[in-house]
């Protein structure tokens, strides 16, 4: 459908990204049965759990939960499919699902926003195909007596990444959305398959890229520095640059000072709600979050802003009040050069 | 005033509008104006380092590491990575060195230039390398539609690359044909087919030789230094590199000049816009130390001055190496004044002059402190300048110590006359710690740190907590050094660490010896002691630096580095222990390694019991030492025998063991050393994870049980969990089986000539003897393992191994050590020593950590197994840690003491 693109909303205010998907897919308590429905029923691997297949047999939840989303006002949301890859998939030997669930994820979504566009065609929706880390590291021996060793190889990582992307861009989404990047190698490789595919197809799509520091110490898993991670995946032409999950909003901040200082693409940020509490649960309210996220705003640090672990459509609702109370941040030539 | 024509002064940076070249490793390298020139270190190239292409032939990536990390340490901002050598698989080379380097953060936070003139292998690099790297290189030279395809995947990969003047025609050698070459490839570099940032393309305008003879080559350093200027003023954002070395290869044997011209090169080079080089730091004269008449005639040769330049260095040349050569021979130095002289000696580690040096300064100064703080320290300053910046080896500097403590005696006389404090950098208390007896390593930091001018206060070996802390605050010390060598050691070192804590020291904490570490330091010792820096400290040379800092303005700066050093290890460790596979004890024992028993296997020994020997000669034994350790005791870095042809440290190792055998002839001639080997051979079965050694061959009574342990990790599909045990047949086989036991050792004897070299205040000799000794323990036990295969056990007669291949392990069956990798628990040595009943034969016995005295002792056991193989338990798991616990009818807790380095909990 027409609408204007990406770049141009962006031009005008802050953006804003959905939230959590899988801790409201909890709240449907499904079991085995329904994650396999009539198509896998005889699959041979239990498969409740992954959470990416209900594009095939519950794509009704997906659609409730983007509605909800869009509903609290996100501008973009993601599609289910951060473990869409044959490697993550490999866990539950559905390898052969990839296209599937990457394709229906997007199309799904797509058709969600294609809703909310046309009734307020001020406001566009847009779908941003999420692609996640997978559960192998291209820059990190699994094994610590063999610090030599990899798990997996380059070629094997762009090969899925290259399946993964091809069918979020069948499926019909708007951006591309590299997240949750412990290993900046890892990413690389995205990013390598992402532009041969844009090549083969003969087209581009706006890229965003959002990493993850781990810990206090201010650098990814694989030990690169927020400036030497942004400095590794710049070269494509992105659409935003970012942090997402690991850190709550609180800590985020350092981060993406060094982010918005030295790149001219946009920063993006979508944090969780807080860090994990004794129990493994996320329990900053929407409230206490967007007393966060408003000091980012207010240093005009921001171009898309959204929510990661533990956030919910309340969250999002408040962060999307947050947001139109302040300009985005500005870039050089105050313009998109993509 | 430029070198070119058609411009003026200085090159000054005009780009401003285009983003700078951004690279990265785990850090960030932005190449603004102000950082001037990028240094590439060049040393981890096989085509360039000998040693660095022996190491990764032969498969030592660790010492092949440390030659990258010693380049990031002296400075290098990137480091360049070549493997192209014919006999080399360079792919799988670079692919393997790249993902080590990854799992080292003090070499992977600067970029890594990757180098070769084969695609295939710059792919493979870019494929490994999460930052921003350098690919080195590509060029016209097969074609545009190759240059074209080759830029767009580097672009795709993220790298920087290295242009080569080079094109279909040939290698560009005149500033034309540079000129021509470099404006094409950019043009199509930044043209749409490519779209290459600009800020990202380096292009290296070849470096050639000058002074060559030949009329063309005149021009060589000239033109590439004009094109220098050319590109950096006509082609927006590029940058020009080289190979600084190439430039003085016809005069290849004589440093001096060629470290001249690198520096006159660069100098101008940089001048024009150089941005770039890789360049040998050790290779390089400060240019305003080049000697007038030498710079001279190099930049006459350099910038084509003179019609007769390079006959006019060529002359010269000769003169410069012949002074060199001089030096050496002549008595000359006697001639000069006795500060000289003393600077002399100390350098040069000569006694024979000492005392009427010392006698004649000490005349005429007005007290004899004065001689010690005036000409001695003078000369020892010189000492630990040469040493830091490696251009002293540590044999040296300790024969340095040696005439320094002559010195130092000879004056003590007339000095207690005067009751007077000597000034100096600081005191440092050394230790080793209780249980542990070895000295060697603390003994040597102590002479390099006494030879920095700090104050030594060595109160020995096996020194309690309690002692330690009281001799601090006795002496009043600013720093305390601990060392150790053996693992329970390590658990004495966090001890010592709580009690200062307790005590309320504010001093920093020093920690060093063979089984410490940085990581060790990071996550056990330094959190218990918050009143002071806990420090690891990796050798001798580096003492002086950390305690310098330490005891400086810079303390401050230095700590919050160390601090957030460690606390970044602290906080990798958890998340790489986090996302390791570890599998439970009973899979682990259930994934043994399997043998099929049969009786035929196991060759009945020819002996059964124990056996004395203490009448094998040392003449013997000398024959099967192994001295590739021998000299890494003494810093010096390298494999026996290529460490004596090595171009750096390989005329120091020549004289180290030339010393090491006169004085080998010494303890053979004059009986210094006495030796003794206890060996046992017994019948043995497996039961269960325990070894049962019986008294008779009945197998009816348990004398002895050995306890074994088992790797826990998660193996590769199709490898096992090793353990001991799995090379003894078990009881239900039905197999009888043998397992053998020695204690060995060459250090009886030994007190009273360290003695009389500590009194004679012969540092060198002293610590000579104990490594001499040790490599005699380690001789020994080898040629004993040999007799037990052929003759005592004789399960292989027909074995007949050269020494070198006895150090590669090329034998039939194993001698691992308790307390070692292949079953870390040191009290197995309790259980050894009573079956052999080492005490009493050897005369060996254990301290309360089990290590054993004297030093130069080894014991192990014997495993024939033809299958059986060395190997690291690794880390392991308290399931299998609480059964440990239980079949050694001991507490978890107490277990868990003795082997806490290897707990993964």
């Amino acid at each position: 459908m027409n609408k204007p693109g990406v770049k141009n909303s962006l031009k005008n205010r802050i953006l804003v990204l959905d939230g959590a998907m899988g801790s409201l897919i909890q709240t449907y308590k499904l079991e085995e049965d329904d994650f396999r429905g009539e198509r896998f029923k005889n699959h041979s691997h239990p498969l409740k759990g992954n959470n990416d297949l209900l594009a095939l047999v519950r794509p009704d939840i997906l659609k409730e939960i983007h509605a909800k989303y869009l509903d609290a006002g996100a501008d973009i949301i993601q599609t289910n499919t951060f473990s869409g890859t044959t490697i993550a998939q490999a866990d539950y030997a559905l390898e052969n699902a990839v296209y599937d669930i990457n394709f229906h994820s997007a199309k799904v979504a797509k058709e969600i926003t294609d809703e909310y566009t046309l009734k307020t065609p001020d406001k566009p929706r847009y779908v941003a195909g999420s692609i996640g880390p997978t559960n192998r590291t291209l820059s990190i021996s699994p094994d610590v007596n063999d610090p030599g060793f990899r798990a997996i190889t380059w070629d094997e990582m762009v090969i899925a990444y290259k399946e993964q992307t091809n069918a979020l861009i069948d499926g019909g989404v708007d951006i591309i959305l590299v997240e949750t990047i412990f290993d900046t190698l890892n990413a690389k490789a995205c990013l390598y398959a992402i532009d041969e595919i844009f090549e083969e197809k003969n087209i581009k799509l706006p890229i965003m890229v959002s990493g993850t520091i781990t810990d206090a110490s201010g650098r990814t898993l694989s030990g690169q520095t927020a400036e030497a991670f942004l400095t590794s995946v710049s070269h494509l032409d992105l659409l935003s640059i970012g942090f997402n999950c690991a850190l709550g909003s609180k800590m985020m901040k350092p981060y993406l000072e060094v982010l918005s200082k030295n790149t001219e693409y946009g920063v993006s940020s979508y944090p969780n709600a807080g860090l994990p509490n004794e129990f493994g649960e996320y329990d900053e309210s929407p409230d206490e979050m967007a007393k966060q996220i408003k000091e980012f705003l207010e240093d005009n640090l921001i171009n898309i802003i959204g929510g990661c672990c533990g956030t919910t459509p309340e969250h999002i609702k408040a962060i999307v009040h947050l947001a139109a109370k302040y300009e985005p941040r500005k870039l050089k030539n105050n313009e998109f050069t993509s | 005033m430029s070198l070119h024509p058609d411009y003026r002064g200085e090159y000054k940076y005009k780009w401003l509008n285009l983003p700078f070249m951004r690279l990265s490793g785990l850090e960030p390298l932005v190449v603004t104006p102000e950082l001037n020139f990028i240094n590439v270190g060049e040393r981890t190239n096989v085509t360039g380092s000998r040693k660095f292409l022996r190491l990764i032939k032969e498969e030592l990536f660790d010492e092949a590491l440390s030659i990258a990390r010693n380049q990031v340490e002296n400075g290098a901002q990137v480091i360049d990575i070549n493997m192209d050598e014919g006999m080399i698989d360079g792919v799988s080379a670079m692919t393997k060195f790249l993902n080590l380097i990854a799992a080292e953060p003090d070499i992977a936070r600067v970029p890594i230039m990757i180098d070769s003139s084969k695609w295939e292998i710059i792919e493979a690099g870019l494929k490994c390398i999460q930052g921003k790297s350098i690919v080195n290189s590509i060029s016209l030279k097969g074609g545009e539609v190759e240059f074209i395809e080759q830029a767009r995947k580097i672009k795709r990969y993220g790298a920087a690359t290295i242009i080569m003047a080079f094109d279909e025609v040939g290698q560009a050698d005149t500033y034309d044909r540079r000129i021509e070459i470099v404006k094409r490839s950019y043009s199509i570099l930044t043209g749409p087919k490519v779209n290459f940032p600009p800020q990202d393309i380096i292009f290296d305008l070849n470096v050639f030789p000058v002074a060559t003879g030949i009329e063309e080559h005149r021009k060589n350093a000239l033109d590439f230094i004009q094109a220098t200027r050319w590109v950096r003023e006509n082609l927006p954002g590029a940058h020009v590199s080289g190979g600084v070395s190439n430039v003085s290869f016809s005069f290849r044997g004589n440093n001096p000049v060629r470290e001249a011209m690198h520096s006159a090169f660069l100098y101008h080079a940089i001048k024009e816009g150089m941005d770039m080089g890789i360049v040998n730091p050790s290779m390089l004269e400060v240019y305003d130390d080049i000697p007038k008449d030498l710079l001279e005639k190099v930049e006459d040769v350099l910038l084509n001055r003179k019609e007769d330049a390079t006959e006019r260095l060529l002359e010269f040349a000769e003169t410069v190496v012949e002074t060199a050569k001089e030096k050496k021979t002549d008595n000359k130095w006697r001639e000069e004044s006795v500060a000289k002289r003393l600077e002399h000696s100390l350098v040069k580690g000569i006694t024979d002059f000492i005392d009427e040096d010392v006698e004649e300064a000490r005349k005429a100064h007005e007290k004899p402190l004065h001689v010690i703080e005036g000409p001695l320290m003078d000369g020892m300053n010189v000492v630990g300048d040469l040493f830091g910046s490696g251009k002293m080896f540590l044999p040296q500097v300790v024969k340095s110590a040696r005439v320094m403590k002559k010195a130092v005696a000879y004056l003590l006389p007339f000095l207690e006359d005067e009751k007077e404090e000597g000034s100096s950098a600081g005191k440092i208390l050394l230790a080793t710690v209780k249980g542990d007896v070895h000295d060697i390593g603390k003994n040597i930091v102590g002479v390099v740190l006494g030879c920095n001018g700090y104050e030594i206060i060595d109160i020995g070996v096996m020194v309690p907590p309690d002692k330690i802390i009281a001799a601090a605050k006795e002496h009043n010390v600013d720093i305390i050094g601990l060392s150790g060598l053996i693992t329970p050691s390590l658990d004495e070192m966090i001890t010592v660490a709580k009690e200062m804590e307790k005590n309320g020291m504010k001093i920093p904490l020093l920690i060093g010896g063979a089984t410490t570490s940085k990581i060790h330091t990071a996550v056990k010792i330094e959190e218990h002691y918050k009143g002071g820096q806990t420090v690891y400290v990796l050798d001798a040379s580096r003492s002086v630096t950390v305690a310098t800092k330490l005891l400086s303005e810079e303390k401050k700066e230095y700590v919050r580095e160390i601090q957030n050093e460690y606390s970044r290890m602290r906080e990798h460790h958890k998340n790489r222990r986090a996302s390791k596979e570890k599998i439970s004890w009973s899979k682990a024992k259930a994934n043994r390694q399997q043998t099929i028993w049969s009786q035929d296997m196991v060759k009945k020994p020819n002996f059964i019991g124990v056996q004395l020997f203490d009448d094998i000669p040392l003449t013997e034994i000398r024959n099967y030492i192994d001295w590739t350790p021998f000299f890494q005791t003494w810093d010096l870095h390298g494999r026996y025998p290529a460490i004596l042809e090595d171009k750096i440290v390989g005329k120091e190792a020549k004289t180290l063991l030339a010393d090491a055998h006169t004085m080998l002839d010494k303890i053979i001639a004059e009986k210094w050393l006495v030796n003794k080997a206890a060996v046992g051979i017994w019948p043995a079965n497996a039961v269960g994870e325990d070894i049962e050694v019986y008294t008779d061959e009945s197998r009816n009574k348990v004398s002895e049980k050995f306890f074994t342990i088992r790797q826990q990790q998660k193996k590769k599909e199709g490898l096992p969990n090793h353990s001991l045990v799995d090379f003894i047949a078990p009881k239900e086989s039905g197999v009888k089986d043998y397992i053998g036991g020695f204690v060995v050792t060459a250090g009886i004897g030994i007190e009273e000539h360290i003695e009389r070299f500590d009194a004679d205040h012969d540092d060198y000799n002293s610590i000579m003897l104990k490594a001499l000794a040790d490599r005699f323990a380690e001789a020994f036990t080898e040629l004993m393992h040999e007799k037990v295969r052929k003759e005592i056990w004789g399960y292989a007669t027909e074995e007949n191994f050269k020494n070198e291949e006895l150090i590669k392990e090329s034998y039939k069956g194993i001698r691992p050590a308790p307390g070692y990798p292949a079953c870390p628990d040191h009290l197995e040595k309790p259980t050894l020593f009573k079956l052999l009943d080492a005490e009493k034969l050897t005369g060996v016995s254990l301290t309360e950590s089990m290590a054993m005295y004297p030093t130069a002792s080894v014991s192990g056991w014997y495993f024939a197994h033809p299958e059986s193989k060395y190997f690291g338990i690794g880390k392991i798991e308290k399931d299998q840690i609480e059964d440990y616990a239980k079949r050694k009818g001991e507490s978890v807790e107490f277990i868990e003491k003795w082997l806490g380095p290897i707990l993964n909990y």
